[in-house]
């Protein structure tokens, strides 16, 4: 889209530029034969003339309006000792009402108006951008002094105050993070392989694919609340266990592969699959062996990215995994900590005194964050390396 | 011809790897549709007992209903504000990546809406308790004293900034991610031609962007409002650790009295809770599923019937 507007200006410039070989040619055109191409050189010709009488502000005016509204802005805040976020709202501010008003006075209201949504959008952009800086800031500023090597290998088991440490929640993370993939990956794939490869045009296919996507948005406590409603009926009242939370986070992981997943096997072009049946390979090997293989890399981008999204989930753990203090590496039995839902409870509950709790809650928030953001790379690097696209 | 069929039809189809795999196959997409139903029919299952649930295991509430009806308030009325602020910033930023900013910066920017979906939400809590919180409470004891005769903000300010308003601010920033990630992709298939006409009759970018792309983007724009609508209402941990709720129905903002949502008080009152009072938890969790499956079915019935229209 900029090409486009960059080109567009480009060609206002060459046009106003080279005025006179244009007018030249065109009388020189105008007594020959009348072809189609006379006539438009003539109306462009008026275009032109049309363009030359609109006064336009020179490219410089929005950094002139820039410089200007940070350096007002700059002086009342200093006047009147605001904070520095309030100057800047206040240099937005009066940028987006000085530019529009100088477009208005000398080229008219269009552009003007054309001016102001340019600045609100970005203003848009820019505001959306404080929160993610603010947080990446702020935890990783509470949280890097936290961090060092007993925070990572000691668990909170009768630990008051200062010392302890994130090691069982990393342990329990893991393991019903992994037991989640376990489930997931195998329905997520093959319920892939029969929306592409089996189910084409099918009524059972389309009634699955619509509710994947609405299954994309159930919430995560309901998840949580459905593994415990199941878990209840086996095990009693009260039940709490690793996986459990697995199998809650795989309600929440099983859409988000199949999408993925899906899309990767649609990448892969028919010819492959044709060539096998050509050869006389059975439809199931010609999947396994051809289809799988080659779409491979995208549907490993893709299980890494739902891994991401359900290692920090919260509230289906804090129902059915709950909290501990120890180590446990038995899914099947007991209470299992995991890093979430120790973030919100050295938070919320950061005992007496509250300072080391806190603190420790930020750590194993920047620890959750680097393990997210690692991930989202790995997967991202993996995508762009095997990427099908380039492939081709 | 016959001949042929006759001999290729019978061994396409008696080979049994062929019909087990496509079994296994279709019983992955089934356990979906079975998981569910799993759903809806555990937690009637689990929460049907709350319909008799005597009022001390339900906080105080004569029945289910009087004890879900706030909270169903409380979801919808945080919901509709984040939806408020996050609408207008997402199409803003969604703008910027398919329309206004160069290429490579428009891919870069991508990439930071895409971080901000990745931060867990556990740490949007911690961030809107240690940082938002705190920061709002001076703007909200202003909007108090200039702004008080709206019953909005008729106060008294609380002094945490724990309110329903930062929560909904947290919200807000939640689900930017999701309504921007599904705008953008539709202005990006906008047709160029009608871009381009409207750019050679003279129209600023403005106007090009409001005729040409905005009525065609509209029902995009509505069913990712709507998937952001759904992620709203469920959102959990964010609500549960910034909000410092005590289930009342009000409108007033920025109070330190607010109303709870079905999520948040599941959240925070499901580990100490016992018997009864966890069937009538997650009874209140059965009404938020159901109300985010109508929301999100509806939001998706509207993508599939456009897609379908543009095909």
């Amino acid at each position: 889209m900029s090409d486009r507007t960059r080109t567009r200006t480009a060609a206002e410039t060459t046009s106003r530029t080279e005025a006179d070989p244009m007018s030249t040619s065109s009388t020189t055109s105008s007594t020959g034969t009348p072809d189609p191409g006379g006539r438009g050189r003539d109306t462009s010709g008026t275009a032109r003339h049309l363009a030359l009488s609109q006064p336009r502000l020179p490219s410089w005016a929005g950094w002139l309006v820039a410089a200007v509204a940070v350096a007002a802005a700059a002086i009342i805040c200093l006047s009147l000792g605001w904070s520095i976020a309030g100057g800047v709202v206040l240099a937005v501010v009066i940028f987006a009402v000085a530019l529009p008003a100088w477009s208005a006075a000398v080229e008219n209201g269009r552009a003007a108006k054309d001016r102001l949504v340019t600045t609100l959008v970005w203003s848009a952009f820019g505001l959306a951008m404080v929160p993610l800086v603010s947080l990446l800031f702020t935890v990783v500023k509470n949280g890097a002094g936290v961090i060092d090597g007993q925070f990572l290998s000691y668990s909170m088991r009768n630990v008051i105050g200062p010392g302890g440490g994130i090691y069982h929640a990393i342990i329990g993370t893991v393991l019903v993070t992994l037991a989640a993939a376990v489930i997931s990956v195998p329905v997520g794939v093959l319920t892939a392989i029969y929306l592409v490869e089996y189910g084409v045009r099918n009524r059972t296919a389309r009634m699955i694919t619509f509710l994947v996507d609405v299954m994309t948005g159930i919430p995560s406590i309901v998840a949580g609340l459905f593994a415990y409603a199941v878990f209840v009926l086996f095990f009693g009242e009260g039940v709490r266990m690793g996986f459990g939370g697995s199998v809650a986070l795989s309600l929440l992981m099983i859409p988000i592969v199949v999408r993925s997943c899906e899309e990767m096997l649609k990448l892969v072009p028919g010819d492959l699959r044709e060539a096998a049946y050509a050869l006389g390979v059975p439809k199931w090997r010609t999947i396994v062996k051809v289809v799988l293989p080659t779409a491979l890399p995208g549907i490993i981008t893709g299980i890494t990215l739902s891994i991401a999204r359900v290692i920090g989930e919260t509230a289906p753990l804090l129902v059915i995994a709950g909290s501990t203090d120890s180590v446990n590496t038995d899914l099947f039995a007991n209470r299992m900590m995991t890093l979430p839902v120790f973030i919100y409870y050295s938070f919320t509950q950061p005992g007496v005194p509250a300072e080391y709790g806190q603190q420790r809650a930020w750590g194993a928030a920047l620890v959750l964050i680097v393990i997210v953001m690692a991930l989202n790379l790995v997967a991202r690097g993996l995508g762009r390396l095997f990427s099908p696209k380039s492939a081709s | 011809m016959s001949a042929t069929t006759a001999t290729h039809r019978p061994k396409a189809k008696q080979r049994p790897g062929d019909r087990i795999f496509s079994g296994l196959t279709r019983a992955a997409g089934l356990v979906i549709l079975v998981a569910l139903a799993g759903v809806a029919i555990f937690l009637t299952v689990e929460g049907a007992p709350a319909f008799s649930a005597p009022s001390d295991k339900l906080g105080g509430a004569a029945n289910l209903l009087s004890y879900v009806a706030p909270l169903v308030f409380g979801t919808l009325l945080a919901a509709v504000l984040a939806l408020l602020i996050a609408t207008p910033l997402s199409l803003g930023v969604a703008l910027v990546i398919s329309h206004y900013a160069p290429r490579r910066l428009a891919r870069l920017i991508g990439y930071l809406v895409d971080l901000l979906a990745a931060v867990p939400s556990i740490v949007y809590g911690l961030w809107g308790l240690a940082f938002l919180s705190v920061h709002l409470t001076p703007i909200y004891a202003w909007l108090e004293a200039h702004l008080g005769f709206i019953p909005l903000f008729a106060g008294p300010a609380s002094a945490t900034g724990r309110t329903i308003l930062t929560a909904s601010i947290v919200l807000a920033i939640m689900v930017l991610p999701i309504i921007t990630a599904i705008s953008r992709e539709i202005f990006v298939q906008t047709p160029r031609l009608n871009q381009e006409a409207a750019l050679a009759l003279g129209a600023t970018r403005w106007e090009m962007i409001r005729l040409a792309v905005l009525p065609y983007a509209r029902s995009g724009i509505v069913s990712a409002v709507m998937l952001g609508l759904g992620r709203a209402l469920g959102e959990t941990m964010a609500v549960a650790t910034v909000l410092s709720a005590s289930g009342v129905v009000t409108f007033n903002l920025i109070s330190n009295t607010n109303p709870s949502t079905i999520a948040a008080n599941i959240a925070l009152k499901f580990p100490d809770s016992t018997g009864l009072a966890v069937n009538a938890l997650v009874a209140s969790g059965l009404v938020l599923f159901v109300i985010t499956f109508v929301v999100n079915f509806a939001a998706r019935a509207i993508v599939n019937r456009s897609e379908v229209g543009r095909a």
